[in-house]
């Protein structure tokens, strides 16, 4: 068990202390947040949807989430390398405990992550409808990072080397978080889309947020929960597999 | 293999009277192991890489505390002790690598290539550090290099492996006078041919090389 608190440790005094990532990685939800939240405010309003900013709000924060969860996981490649985590996998821990402190540390970081990003669009002007639905928002927030941060853990587990990386970037986490309905809702697309929208558990996961800050949803929260905590569930048993597979 | 981080494909072995494959927990235990690439987290501080090393390995509290204080003196590294290791230079870095791998006391300690792109003064400093603790923790010290001389003044007992197989071992002297040469250089020449080995790159070097552009181009 201490195996899995010093890991859960090390990945967040590794992200307190690196706070010049910290600003960067808040640049590019800022951009969208502000750009395309007043840039598109005023399309979205004459649609008949309401504000843009207050639809994309919950997004954003999803997509911080995912991204920081899925890269802590693809940081395996690196780490298993030239960090500290091949000191780790030659100590004598159960490499489950290893998977599950990583996995945990992740979590804990991308939520932080997430919670930055509700706190700067709270700035710039938006409103949740409900705060006593917050705590649930911020289970929502769990739930994204955990089927990422896993599905992180697996992929990075089987990666060899850095040109596998670019691959993933663009032909897995970025459709992920195209097809969330992170920036449009997820009505009216033809068969397609919709099948595709449905299959990406982001989806899921910004539907549950929005229907807690926001009181509007596509699903219901319950069925939000249910397939965020199966495909979470699927991914770490996956992930914890792909790592148990790791030869240096 | 003997580090349970790979799978032999035949054969058996042991350390410490220990099979590693059925035995995995209880060899890692035993021994020690500093890799040719960098193991340290830059981010934390000498300190805390030695104590996380310490919490993995079960070294009680009390012992872990005394054993850092001891080995960081030893290896020069205790005035630095609260710096981020990414502040440390190469050699430092190897040091407290080094020191790290003696912390939970193992009878054995593996070192891959340690000396590798380090300066003749820091090689030579870590070498009499090594030899040091060898000598007070009668602890084994196994190690791989590729500079002939260092093997020749360090190594009680030397292993030429060439293409995979063990061609020849013994202490040095024995190896100059079964060659009937005067270096362990050329020892190793008159053993393994002067043929230059050229293997083709592994992902792992392409990972290498990277990280060697990352970090020149982090420098300026």
């Amino acid at each position: 068990m201490t195996a899995i608190y010093v890991l859960w440790l090390r990945e967040l005094k590794r992200y307190t202390r690196s706070r010049s990532q910290i600003i960067a990685s808040l640049g590019q939800p800022m951009l969208y947040l502000l750009v395309l939240g007043f840039g598109l405010g005023s399309v979205f309003q004459r649609a008949g949807f309401g504000s843009y900013l207050q639809f994309i709000a919950p997004g954003i924060i999803g997509m911080s989430v995912l991204f920081s969860s899925i890269f802590s996981g693809l940081g395996l490649l690196w780490d298993r390398q030239f960090g500290f985590l091949k000191e780790m996998l030659v100590a004598p821990v159960p490499r489950i405990e290893i998977m599950i402190g990583r996995t945990l540390g992740g979590m804990t970081v991308s939520v932080i992550q997430g919670l930055l990003v509700l706190i700067i669009a709270l700035i710039v002007g938006f409103r949740p409808v409900n705060w006593g639905h917050f705590p649930m928002a911020i289970v929502f927030m769990l739930g994204i990072s955990l089927v990422f941060a896993a599905l992180g853990v697996a992929v990075g587990s089987s990666l060899q080397d850095m040109q596998g990386f670019q691959l993933i970037m663009n032909f897995l986490v970025m459709p992920i978080y195209f097809l969330s309905g992170a920036m449009f809702p997820l009505s009216g697309q033809g068969w397609a889309l919709k099948i595709a929208t449905r299959i990406d558990p982001l989806s899921y996961g910004i539907d549950g947020m929005r229907s807690m800050l926001l009181g509007s949803s596509t699903f219901s929260p319950v069925t939000d929960i249910v397939v965020l905590a199966c495909a979470g569930a699927v991914l770490l048993v996956v992930g914890a597999y792909r790592f148990s597979k790791i030869e240096i | 293999m003997l580090t349970t981080l790979l799978k032999p494909t035949s054969g058996v072995m042991e350390l410490d009277g220990l099979n590693p494959l059925t035995h995995k927990n209880e060899v890692r235990k035993r021994f020690g192991i500093v890799f040719q690439d960098p193991s340290l987290d830059g981010d934390l501080t000498a300190q805390e890489n030695m104590d996380f090393h310490g919490v993995l390995y079960h070294v009680p509290h009390k012992l872990r505390k005394h054993r850092t204080e001891e080995l960081l003196k030893i290896f020069e590294l205790w005035d630095r002790r609260g710096e981020q290791v990414k502040k440390f230079s190469g050699g430092m870095k190897r040091r407290l690598e080094i020191a790290r791998g003696f912390l939970h006391t193992p009878r054995i300690l593996f070192l891959d290539e340690p000396t590798l792109g380090l300066d003749p003064q820091s090689r030579n400093q870590l070498w009499n550090h090594v030899k040091e603790v060898n000598e007070a923790e009668k602890v084994t010290v196994f190690l791989t290099t590729h500079y002939m001389d260092e093997a020749d003044r360090v190594a009680h007992r030397i292993g030429v492996i060439d293409h995979g197989k063990l061609v020849t071992q013994g202490t040095p002297a024995e190896i100059k006078e079964q060659t009937g040469t005067t270096s362990l250089e050329d020892a190793f020449l008159k053993l393994t041919g002067t043929t230059i080995r050229d293997e083709s790159a592994s992902a792992t070097d392409t990972m290498r090389q990277f990280a060697k552009m990352w970090q020149q181009g982090g420098k300026r």
